[in-house]
């Protein structure tokens, strides 16, 4: 077992370092240096000048290490720099994109928590009730329902339900939060600012999510350990949740690690709408202003919670799944 | 009360077809089981054979549908039961070994703990209880290290064994009937032996009756009591093992018999019956058989051969047999 | 060359390749089946599908003149599209309603009154027509970055699968590596690191799709390597090369197709999303979409914009969606066995 976590972990490393790799590609290599001072400081800028903003921001070094001076390149300082969880300042503001990001992390997760969760139960409870009714009609309306829910684009939603609901008919605020709210613990009011971005977000997942649970669960159902089961005399219930619940959680599961980054990016756009200053609205703001310093540590951390997670189910495999061995 | 465990009368189980009727994969099947016999229905597969013994269990996979006929286990009509109580009858009065022992099984869960399952899903005893008893079920069905297997997953099993898990869990509430659907089909040829053996032992041990249902009738010869041959969706001949093995009176089962090795008479040259049985839709409107049958008159075509008794115990559906009696 | 002449260039190559394709298709007993399977079930989201292809063709044949420009010297040396030929100059000043005869904010009169079936947008151009003209961006982003990441995925995941090994090793990590990154953030950071452009958005969305179909691709082949027919073709003295090309690519033709088509939703509403951060393609559903956040805050509220929008992509997704589960089930001989 600790081998296993070992390789697991070994190999999360070496995707980590390739993440790292790839990010120098787009950010240093795609958009070099002094394409990033100009847009920073206009078109018109000066050669002097540009190497005055290269310099303060660190960008004052050669791209890549040669032979003769190994050290001192962007690649390497770029390496340290995120392994060492240094991240410097903004290229844009000087402040610490450290500080800036443990401090959107609290609101982040306020939103992405309850809206993952709900999600989850709620797709599965569906997907089982539609599995269970499964070649009647109210399958039929069920996956109808969820190929219409998916074909809708999320800013519809986003769009739609503020207009609806917190202009029309004023049950919710347009958007807005506080930091503070969590602080305090002043429930009712965080209810009232993520009840409307939660639902949104359940919302647009909530057709694919459930579609795909809903087919897993029918070819489990057709398998023939269940028709053992109900020979045994078990009951249509204790079939769905004892034995094909507990099969199906195996492709569930890499599903739902996937959906993780997935998770973010519905979180990016409902942040940035709904105005919660998480790491959603950190990146919106990056990206507005080209300030690529926070979109690297933004890609960076996220690609590391990815990895993590993706560690996660390789191990929570062997707990669902006797059949995963561990060699 | 009658002296049958079970009385199967004109039972039909249909499919959705490719038009609009439906096909009638079990035709009017009836057949009687005493207790502690053995009855085995034989026929090449796509006869109906596993439609029929799922349709005792009302287990017929959807869109398939019991259209009509009457069951009764013990004089208690299955097909117009209440769902919870079927559930009482499954697995606990009547209870059914599969096919596939490697798939049947569920694959996350313990060998054991799905034994202890189907003890308490038919009686009120404790977990510590179940798991003793199905200790002693694993002794009864010759598992080697059976506290080890206990905690198994199939996965660690070969086929042989996990057939012997099945069979632990068809015994495990001691039903009056259980349903055997080609039982060692899907293993080794010695494996086959072992597990026939096996069913042979604890059938006397326990005096259950079994309805055996297998394609091969050297399983047959080892196990049965009586005999049914099935062909596409009907019973065609149906009697005593000796009888309908040394006298068979249908021409399909002259002709199974004929395609057996060791059961045929010696020196004769192993046969086949040509062809293959075919899809419900093109079934024959006479004799359904009449397709590949060597014997076959004009009336076969037309007609649906009535019963004839050739013995007391011995009955045959064609035009070219005389009845005796 | 100018763009427009590319375009209707791009058009004859393709209305040479559909008719190519529809002729080989016909020849192939399976294709043949399994278009008409597709037909069968899903009736309505073939023709809905149809239909915007055959906007998105005229949105893309161009020429100049013959157009009535008035006085406006610009307008008379740029093309002019067939579809927007066919809908005619339906210019006003500003905002309109819906079928419409006064603007909207001023009142004053329109010069085509109850002309506009979805209103007009701020700069007075046709909302209906922008909104048919988006089918031809979808369908330029879908295919484009359908056309980048398929060959991509093709050429990784197919000498992963048949060679094994060190080759496997290392498209394993590069894709590992690529998908551990979310999508979107990828997304933002080509497309911010290259500049904005239609191009660009569809690179970097063939960079963030090509990994899920080269894992298809790769385990398919690792099945397809063990087949006796390929073992066959070996010991018969079939080079490596001949195996690829002979018997693992064609088998792996309709995954290609199953693929395409449930991809090209996804891409879609990436785009979409992309739109709103700044980044989209111009003249997108998406990018309509965007502006109509300031528009729904106005008093009274402007929602043609993002209503037409929302209908176009709509439409399309709906029908692309019910299409993609009718080609699984019709060419995926997983599912094809069952029914």
């Amino acid at each position: 077992m600790l081998a296993y976590v070992l390789r697991k972990l070994a190999y999360g490393g070496l995707t980590v370092l390739g993440v790292l790799l790839l990010i120098f590609v787009i950010f240093f290599a795609m958009a070099r240096p002094d394409d990033v001072a100009r847009r920073a400081l206009g078109e018109k800028a000066q050669g002097a000048q540009i190497e005055k903003w290269k310099a303060k921001h660190g960008y004052d070094k050669p791209l890549w290490p040669t032979l003769a001076k190994p050290g001192g390149s962007l690649l390497q300082a770029h390496y340290v720099s995120l392994l060492s969880f240094e991240f410097g300042n903004s290229d844009l503001n000087d402040s610490p994109i450290g500080t800036t990001i443990r401090d959107g992390m609290g609101a982040s997760l306020a939103l992405t928590i309850p809206m993952f969760l709900s999600g989850l139960v709620l797709g599965l409870v569906l997907a089982l009730f539609v599995a269970f009714f499964r070649e009647t009609y109210i399958d039929t309306m069920g996956v109808f329902l969820c190929v219409l829910g998916m074909s809708v684009s999320i800013l519809i939603y986003i769009i739609g339900s503020q207009f609806v609901f917190a202009k029309m008919l004023r049950w919710f605020p347009i958007s807005g939060f506080d930091t503070d709210v969590i602080a305090d613990g002043n429930w009712n009011l965080l209810l009232r600012f993520l009840a409307l971005p939660v639902t949104v977000g359940v919302l647009s997942s909530f057709g694919g999510d459930t579609r795909f649970y809903r087919t897993v669960f029918v070819e489990e159902v057709n398998r023939d350990y269940v028709r053992t089961a109900r020979a045994k005399g078990a009951g249509e219930m204790r079939v769905m949740l004892r034995h094909v619940l507990r099969n199906a959680m195996i492709p569930i599961l890499t599903r739902v690690v996937v959906a993780i980054p997935f998770l973010f990016t519905g979180s990016l756009l409902l942040e940035a709408f709904f105005g919660i200053p998480g790491l959603g609205s950190i990146t919106v703001d990056a990206i507005a202003g080209n300030d690529f310093s926070v979109l690297r540590v933004m890609v960076y951390i996220f690609a590391l919670l990815f990895i993590l997670a993706q560690i996660a189910t390789d191990i929570s495999y062997t707990l669902v799944d006797p059949r995963v061995r561990l060699e | 009360m009658s002296e049958f465990l079970l009385e199967v009368q004109d039972l039909v189980t249909s499919f959705p077809g490719s038009g609009s009727e439906r096909a009638r994969v079990v035709d009017g099947v009836s057949f009687n089981i005493r207790p502690g016999e053995v009855m085995a229905l034989v026929g090449e597969s796509g006869c109906g054979k596993s439609v029929s013994a799922l349709s005792l269990l009302r287990l017929v996979p959807k869109p398939g549908a019991i259209e009509s006929g009457s069951v009764l286990l013990d004089g208690k009509d299955i097909l117009s039961l209440s769902v919870p109580d079927m559930r009482k009858v499954r697995g606990h009065e009547m209870s059914m070994i599969f096919q596939e022992p490697m798939t049947s099984l569920n694959p996350v869960v313990r060998v054991g703990d799905q034994v202890v399952e189907a003890i308490r899903l038919h009686e009120d005893v404790s977990v510590k209880a179940a798991r003793s008893r199905t200790l002693e079920l694993f002794k009864q069905v010759r598992i080697p290290d059976p506290e080890v297997r206990l905690d198994a997953y199939p996965h660690h099993l070969s086929g042989g064994l996990k057939q012997r898990i099945m069979i632990a869990m068809a015994l495990a509430t001691r039903p009056k009937l259980i349903i055997a659907d080609e039982p060692t089909t899907a293993l080794d040829v010695t494996i086959q032996a072992q597990i026939l053996s096996l069913l042979r032992q604890l059938q006397q041990e326990l005096d259950t009756a079994v309805l055996l249902i297998t394609h091969d009738l050297g399983v047959v010869n080892e196990l049965a009591d009586r005999i049914s041959v099935m062909y596409a969706g009907r019973i065609v001949e149906q009697g005593d093992r000796r009888e309908v093995l040394a006298n068979p009176g249908h021409p399909y089962t002259r002709g199974l018999l004929r395609s057996m090795p060791g059961l045929g008479r010696p020196g004769e040259p192993l046969a086949e019956i040509s062809g293959m049985v075919p899809a419900p839709a093109d079934w024959p409107r006479g004799c359904r058989f009449c397709t590949r049958c060597s014997e076959v008159l004009d009336i076969c075509e037309s007609e649906v051969p009535a019963r004839r008794r050739l013995s007391l115990t011995h009955h045959v559906a064609c035009h070219a047999v005389e009845a005796t009696e | 060359m100018e763009s427009w002449m590319v375009s209707n260039l791009v058009v004859a190559v393709l209305l040479v390749g559909g008719a190519w394709i529809a002729v080989a298709v016909s020849r192939h007993d399976i294709w043949r089946a399994a278009v008409q399977q597709v037909w069968k079930r899903r009736p309505g989201a073939v023709l809905v599908v149809c239909v915007y292809v055959l906007l998105a063709l005229l949105d893309s044949v161009a020429w100049r003149g013959n157009v009535d420009t008035g006085s406006d010297v610009v307008a008379q040396h740029e093309a002019v599209t067939l579809l927007e030929r066919l809908f005619g100059d339906a210019q006003e000043k500003s905002y309109s309603a819906p079928l419409a005869d006064i603007e909207f904010y001023d009142h004053s009169p329109l010069k085509h009154p109850g002309s506009h079936l979805f209103g007009t947008d701020i700069l007075g151009g046709d909302v209906f027509l922008m909104t048919l003209k988006g089918a031809r961006v979808a369908l330029l982003i879908g295919g484009l970055t359908s056309l980048i990441a398929i060959p991509l995925a093709l050429l990784f995941g197919i000498p992963a699968g048949y060679f094994g090994k060190r080759i496997d090793d290392v498209v394993f990590f590069i894709m590992s590596t690529l998908a551990s990154i979310p999508t979107l953030l990828l997304l933002i950071s080509i497309t911010v690191a290259l500049g904005r452009s239609t191009l660009v958005v569809c690179f970097a969305l063939a960079v963030t799709s090509w990994v899920g179909f080269c894992r298809i691709a790769r385990g398919e082949t690792m099945k397809l390597r063990e087949m006796d027919y390929v073992h066959a073709a070996r010991l018969m003295g079939a080079s490596e090369t001949t195996i690829i090309l002979r018997h693992i690519l064609p088998n792996l033709m309709h995954l290609v197709v199953i693929t395409f088509v449930l991809m090209f939703s996804g891409l879609v509403l990436s785009e979409a999303v992309l739109a709103w951060l700044g980044i989209g393609v111009n003249g997108s559903w998406g990018l309509m979409i965007a502006k109509a956040k300031d528009e729904l805050s106005r008093d009274p509220a402007v929602w043609w914009n993002v209503g037409g929008a929302g209908v176009g992509l709509f439409g399309l997704l709906l029908a692309v969606n019910f299409l993609g589960d009718a080609v699984r089930d019709a060419l995926d001989p997983r599912t094809r066995k069952e029914s």
